[in-house]
């Protein structure tokens, strides 16, 4: 049980990290359906780093907190990189997003893949140093266990998520956002930049889905990074929906995709069968939420209503 | 974006639409975007493997046209991801996102191998039921299958204007933990396989295995051309693809074009299902479709929706991907440059659609502007 919580928190917050991202980018009006490769690229250029700077300093010298830090930063500026390219074309060149995300996940996927294949390391031993924790947490039984015992990339999750929520209702910068991504051309008469709002938010977005991507393969993989990380990153496309464009509904909504997905290994007395359509319980609920949102219609919980649109001035 | 910011303040030229280009500017665009994507990829090539770009190119075409069997087996992948590209083409012109293809053929790929896996010994050929009937039997369930799997969204979407974008996308989950949930109940075998079952299926044309996909599938193409280009069904989707409130000033009933066209959507799908199955793989597993749904719909949209440019944008995209399976093995690289260079040829393509529809004007009063 008590593991069972511990894998539900560590995979849902690498879902919140995602999502939180891709909630950012939605509101700007992006839907961006490359996010399975923004999220391959973020856990791949983290790894990569990691094995640049243990192959540079040898093993004896890391610094734990280095090892920490170079990850991260090439993680978010590596998927950050993609929300730029997904930004130029749909912003620039004003091309259709949802093309333009599938093209991104071939990419970024390719990408991934090619710099596992390249460095030939199924493990990153980097893994112990985002799973650091504080000391305390071994003294205290199951609270240490389920509240304590996890890496920054965790606790990181649920300070983005807050924060995000923060921005998005609070601030002048969040409104702007907003207005973005539901009116673009009433923002724009608003005397709003919509392009370097949809830049900046698409390419912020990113960069957190890629930390999601970082903290799959060091939090809940524990280092293994042969794995692909396209299938979260779908889920977590579903996620956003499932929690209605709102992050701090995520923290909780992540924690059931979580639950729902790692429920399978934990439960007993489950046959195989049946824990294939276990998995198959975030999709249909994430279908549901969407189609109970849309007969309600109410006007909270709506999808941006630009969203997927882009915004040409002279077009209106 | 420092750039960006930059440009706003100060702008020194602008974006207008620009009027329709001639076909053959239009294709030179094209070209032009391809020969770029080829020479930036050529430099990522040298840059990642230190080879020379030429060569590997050159391996590229050995790859997709080295033997006649590689150019059947092109012609045959072709032919798929034709029949999934021509399956989202009615929807997409509705501008109705499915991006659920690949659920819907998998579904419907589902649904042959149960005929074969359930009823295939129970009809021995020599036996009181026919082969043909079991023939029938598939083709009947995989296009049933392909159609449900299509109609569940379009009725979300016609009766409260559910995002059909991201209800196909979890669809294609859905279909996926079936197809994993049909293994591991039928499948005892470590491996998790379903055992090949080779003597089921689509019939064989003349001893080529490929051939009578690739009919079907040229017949389809012409079909779909005319369905859309001259039927009233063809004119109604255009309609209310451009605008849904014109289609109901003129008394279309959108809720039934919308239906009625992911009807034929997921149809197209169980027939793509029912090719890449009981002609193609005589097994299913859960990656049996292998991201053509969302190929397709590059190849689709980048076609412009014209069945027969599409023939062009599979070929591109299916030798793209057979080619760099080649270079892989020639020369040792990872195989996943292949998807990094699609991926750059994409974004190319995807990228010179904005020099089709818009041109770049200096801004000759800057005072104006503001």
């Amino acid at each position: 049980m008590l593991a069972f919580l511990v894998s539900t928190i560590r995979l849902g917050m690498t879902f919140l990290l995602g999502s939180t991202g891709e909630t950012i980018t939605e509101k700007s009006g992006h839907l961006n359906l490359g996010t399975p490769g923004v999220m391959c690229v973020g856990a791949s250029c983290g790894c990569f780093v990691e094995y640049l700077y243990f192959t540079a300093v040898g093993i004896p010298n890391i610094n734990p907190v280095l090892a920490v830090i170079f990850p991260m930063l090439a993680s978010f500026f590596g998927a950050a990189l993609m929300g730029a390219i997904f930004s130029f074309l749909t912003v620039t060149l004003r091309v259709n997003q949802n093309v333009t995300g599938l093209a991104l996940t071939t990419f970024g996927v390719g990408i991934s893949d090619y710099m596992i294949a390249q460095t030939g390391i199924i493990y990153t031993r980097g893994t112990k140093y985002f799973t650091a924790h504080l000391p305390v947490a071994d003294d205290l039984g199951w609270f240490g266990e389920i509240f304590l015992s996890h890496g920054i990339l965790i606790y990181l999750a649920i300070v983005i998520a807050l924060i995000t929520t923060f921005v998005f209702n609070r601030t002048r910068v969040g409104l702007h956002l907003r207005a973005v991504g539901e009116n673009p051309a009433t923002a724009d008469a608003a005397g709003i930049n919509v392009s370097a709002y949809r830049y900046a938010a698409t390419c912020i977005g990113c960069g957190i889905s890629g930390l999601g991507g970082l903290s799959f393969i060091m939090d809940y993989l524990y280092g293994n990074w042969e794995y692909c990380v396209d299938d979260i990153g779908w889920l977590v496309v579903a996620l956003v929906i499932f929690t209605v464009w709102k992050p701090n509904l995520g923290i909780i909504g992540s924690l059931v995709f979580g639950a729902l997905y790692v429920a399978s290994s934990y439960i007993t007395g489950v046959s195989l069968e049946d824990k294939e359509i276990f998995k198959m319980l975030p999709y249909v609920v994430t279908i549901l939420v969407l189609v109970v949102t849309s007969i309600r219609s109410s006007k909270k919980n709506q999808p941006p209503a630009s969203l997927g649109l882009n915004y040409f001035r002279e077009e209106r | 974006m420092a750039g960006k910011e930059k440009k706003s303040r100060t702008p020194v030229f602008h974006i207008v639409k620009r009027d329709p280009m001639s076909w053959y500017a239009a294709l030179g665009v094209r070209i032009a975007a391809v020969v770029a994507a080829l020479l930036l990829s050529a430099v990522v090539i040298t840059l990642l493997t230190k080879k020379n770009p030429l060569e590997v190119y050159s391996s590229m075409f050995e790859g997709a046209f080295g033997s006649s069997g590689r150019i059947w087996d092109l012609a045959q992948n072709i032919a798929i991801l034709l029949a999934v590209s021509l399956a989202v083409t009615p929807a997409f012109k509705m501008k109705f996102w499915n991006i659920g293809a690949e659920g819907q053929v998998l579904i419907s790929g589902l649904a042959t191998v149960c005929v074969m896996f359930f009823l295939g010994d129970k009809m021995p050929a020599d036996g009181k039921l026919p082969q043909w009937v079991l023939v029938l039997l598939m083709i009947g369930a995989s296009i049933i299958a392909g159609i449900i799997w299509a109609v569940i969204p379009a009725l979300a979407k016609a009766y409260w204007n559910t995002n059909e974008t991201l209800f196909t996308l979890m669809m294609n989950y859905v279909a996926i933990q079936l197809v994993a949930y049909f293994l591991k109940k039928n499948v005892k075998s470590g491996s998790g396989k379903l055992a090949i079952l080779e003597e089921y299926g689509i019939p064989v044309l003349n001893n080529n295995p490929y051939l009578l996909s690739i009919i079907i599938v040229a017949l389809l193409t012409v079909a779909v051309y005319v369905y859309l280009k001259y039927s009233k069904h063809g004119y109604e989707i255009a309609v209310v693809g451009e605008s849904v409130n014109t289609a109901k000033y003129v008394g279309i009933n959108v809720k039934k074009v919308v239906i009625r066209t992911l009807i034929v959507s997921g149809a197209l799908c169980g027939v793509a299902g029912l090719l890449l199955v009981g002609g193609i793989h005589h097994t299913i597993d859960t990656n049996t479709v292998g991201g053509r749904g969302f190929t397709a719909i590059m190849v689709s949209w980048l076609a412009k929706f014209n069945p027969f440019v599409m023939v062009v944008t599979s070929f591109l995209i299916v030798f793209l991907q057979k080619g760099a399976g080649e270079i892989s093995s020639d020369f040792g690289i990872p195989a996943a440059i292949s998807d990094i260079i699609t991926g750059i040829i994409l974004f190319f393509i995807i990228g010179c659609e904005f020099f089709l529809q818009y041109k770049i004007a200096i801004t000759k009063h800057r005072k104006e502007n503001k």
